[in-house]
């Protein structure tokens, strides 16, 4: 009976179509809002990845990556003697006005890491040569930086050139990838105190210290003491980047403008399946009817509901979730808009999809259920 | 005398509650017998399908004895009777009640796949039933590419595939024309009845009744009378 209950299904072209667009269009919007909503989470902690350290120790009262509250010069020397601390850097973060030859302004993402050790330097360069960052009045830009900072993004901008950054001159001496920043700004590497020269002067510089565990020794155990010995605030990597998601979830009506989107994904995949899929079984009363009289159980009909409900949903989740992919592949290769589809968000949709279609199973055997098979005999 | 098919005594059903209740059946006894075409007749209203239904067990009684085959069909559970009902009753309706979705050889095979059957044994002998039928040109064509006389045909060979006992017609002719009903009713005389099988015919179609073996009248839900070939009231009608 089962290749049966498919063929009723597939023979009723329209509801098949229907059912099918209903649940493609519900696991498309569920998968590509939750993905844009991962890109955007992953987007915010995307200087913890572009500057690789193990540990990030700043100021206490810091909340997220992106907002850091400038310490002492002397921070550096602090963290450096702490038990179980390989090495400790200085880091410079802050956004930057550059102003390009033809005059045009552009804001930057300027990164200022320690020109002795290079920790916290861009790891894929992809033009030029780290060493080069030594020399006076150089930066490392990165690929989408070297395309949003030319006047025609057909001819990016390349080694040699130069522009300015507070009136100081910086000349790009390598090009390299990195994640998108959370405010879309360009990552520009330089040293620490080349940083500190193109930024407008405070009385104190530090944005982080970037450390290193001992060998042997646990990062989250070495940050543990370093909060102990210095009153700082030290966090790996990890424990930075969900310090600074959760920020945003909680500080930003970023999570409730993604979710309402998903919610919506859901509850119209839930209304046009449910609903679809209703007035199938309605319409097939007479011949589900013809059927039970004849002998069919109740657990034969159930499960001939089943496999057309779970058919049309594995296929609408096949496409949506299809759909979403292509979707990424596309804004992946432009940049915009952020996408990011971790494996468990198709678990997560799939779930939602199987879900709907055992609501909208469970409606049609419940009518089946009380339907008498007497009905075939009226007229 | 044959042995018995279908026996009810003192079956009574009723629908609705309070002052909307209406008797439907009353006190009814009704027999039919193997190898017998039966035809049960009488106004609208009067309970004929009402019975149909009770025989098939579609529908419970509210008292009385229903016997089918010597089985009391209304003391097995629900699931004994459907089991009951797909291996016993082939069932042939007003309005085909065929899947449009199906084709015939699918359509026909449904009471086989039913019993779990597998779908090449089943679609084997749905063929053949097909060919009984004279619809073996037409194996593969929708219900909605025949004609009401062909679809008729369709829905007897899936009424007799599963070869049951008793075959439950509910008018099969009322939607055909004279010609096709003539067809289905010589195909349900010539197919369908043998003195393994019992048939009855639930209809209001005077142009049929000389195909009955015998014609039970209901009046107001009650048996009002049956006539015979032997007592020759058959040929008055």
């Amino acid at each position: 009976m089962l290749n049966l209950a498919l063929k009723m299904l597939l023979g009723d072209k329209a509801k098949y179509i229907m059912l099918i667009s209903g649940l493609t269009f519900a696991a498309l919007l569920m998968t590509e809002q939750a993905a844009i909503f991962c890109g955007i989470m992953q987007w915010c902690g995307s200087t913890l990845d572009n500057v690789g350290a193990p540990i990030w120790v700043v100021d206490p009262m810091v909340e997220q990556v992106n907002d850091t509250e400038a310490m002492r010069d002397t921070d550096v020397g602090r963290v450096r003697s702490v038990e179980g601390v390989a090495w400790a850097a200085p880091l410079y973060q802050g956004n930057l006005r550059t102003h390009m030859r033809d005059g045009s302004f552009k804001f930057v993402q300027l990164i200022g890491i320690d020109a002795t050790t290079f920790a916290g330097a861009p790891r894929d360069i992809i033009q030029g040569r780290l060493d080069d960052l030594r020399l006076p009045n150089t930066v490392i830009l990165d690929e989408y930086g070297s395309k949003k900072l030319s006047h025609d993004p057909a001819k990016p901008i390349g080694l040699g050139e130069t522009f300015e950054i507070n009136d100081r001159e910086a000349r790009v001496v390598g090009i390299c990838k990195t994640r998108m920043s959370f405010s879309g700004n360009p990552y520009l590497f330089t040293t620490y105190d080349q940083a500190v020269q193109y930024a407008p002067s405070t009385r104190k510089m530090l944005s982080c210290v970037l450390a290193g565990a001992a060998p042997g020794q646990d990062p989250a155990q070495v940050a543990r003491r370093i909060n102990q010995a210095t009153g700082l605030k030290a966090y790996t990597k990890n424990e930075f980047f969900w310090l600074s998601i959760w920020w945003y979830i909680k500080n930003t009506g970023i999570p409730v403008a993604f979710g309402a989107t998903v919610v919506l994904g859901f509850v119209v995949g839930l209304a046009i399946s449910s609903q679809t899929f209703y007035s199938f079984v309605l319409e097939n009363l007479r011949n589900l009817g013809a059927l039970k009289a004849m002998g069919a159980s109740d657990g034969i009909l159930a499960r001939m509901i089943m496999l057309q409900t779970f058919t049309v949903g594995l296929i609408g989740y096949g496409c949506g979730v299809g759909l979403a992919t292509v979707f990424g592949l596309i804004v992946l290769k432009k940049g915009m808009p952020p996408f990011f589809l971790p494996w468990q968000l198709p678990l997560i949709t799939l779930a939602a999809i199987l879900f709907i279609c055992w609501l909208a199973a469970s409606l049609g055997i419940r009518k089946i259920r009380n339907l008498e098979p007497a009905i075939v005999f009226r007229g | 005398m044959n042995e018995i098919a279908v026996q009810t005594s003192s079956v009574c059903k009723g629908f609705g509650e309070g002052e909307a209740r209406t008797e439907v059946l009353k006190e009814v006894n009704f027999e039919a017998r193997m190898g017998e075409l039966l035809m049960l007749v009488g106004p609208s209203g009067c309970g004929k399908t009402t019975l149909l239904s009770v025989i098939a067990g579609t529908l419970g009684v509210d008292r009385g004895e229903v016997d089918v085959f010597n089985s009391s069909l209304h003391a097995l559970g629900k699931r004994a009777v459907t089991q009951f009902r797909a291996a016993n009753i082939g069932f042939i309706f007003q309005q085909y009640n065929l899947i449009p979705t199906l084709d015939c050889v699918e359509n026909v095979s449904v009471p086989l796949r039913i019993q779990g059957q597998k779908a090449a044994v089943a679609d084997k002998k749905a063929a053949a039933m097909l060919e009984t039928v004279g619809l073996g040109k037409r194996m593969h064509h929708r219900p909605n590419m025949l004609s009401g006389g062909q679809q008729q045909r369709v829905a007897i060979a899936r009424a007799l595939v599963h070869d049951p006992r008793l075959i439950i017609c509910d008018e099969p002719t009322a939607a055909l024309d004279s010609e096709n009903g003539t067809k289905v009713m010589e195909l349900l005389r010539g197919v369908a009845a043998r003195p393994d099988r019992c048939v009855i015919v639930v209809t209001h179609d005077n142009r049929i009744f000389k195909y009955a073996d015998r014609m039970t009248h209901m009046e107001d839900g009650r048996i009002d009378h049956t006539d015979t070939k032997e007592n020759n009231a058959l040929e008055h009608n």
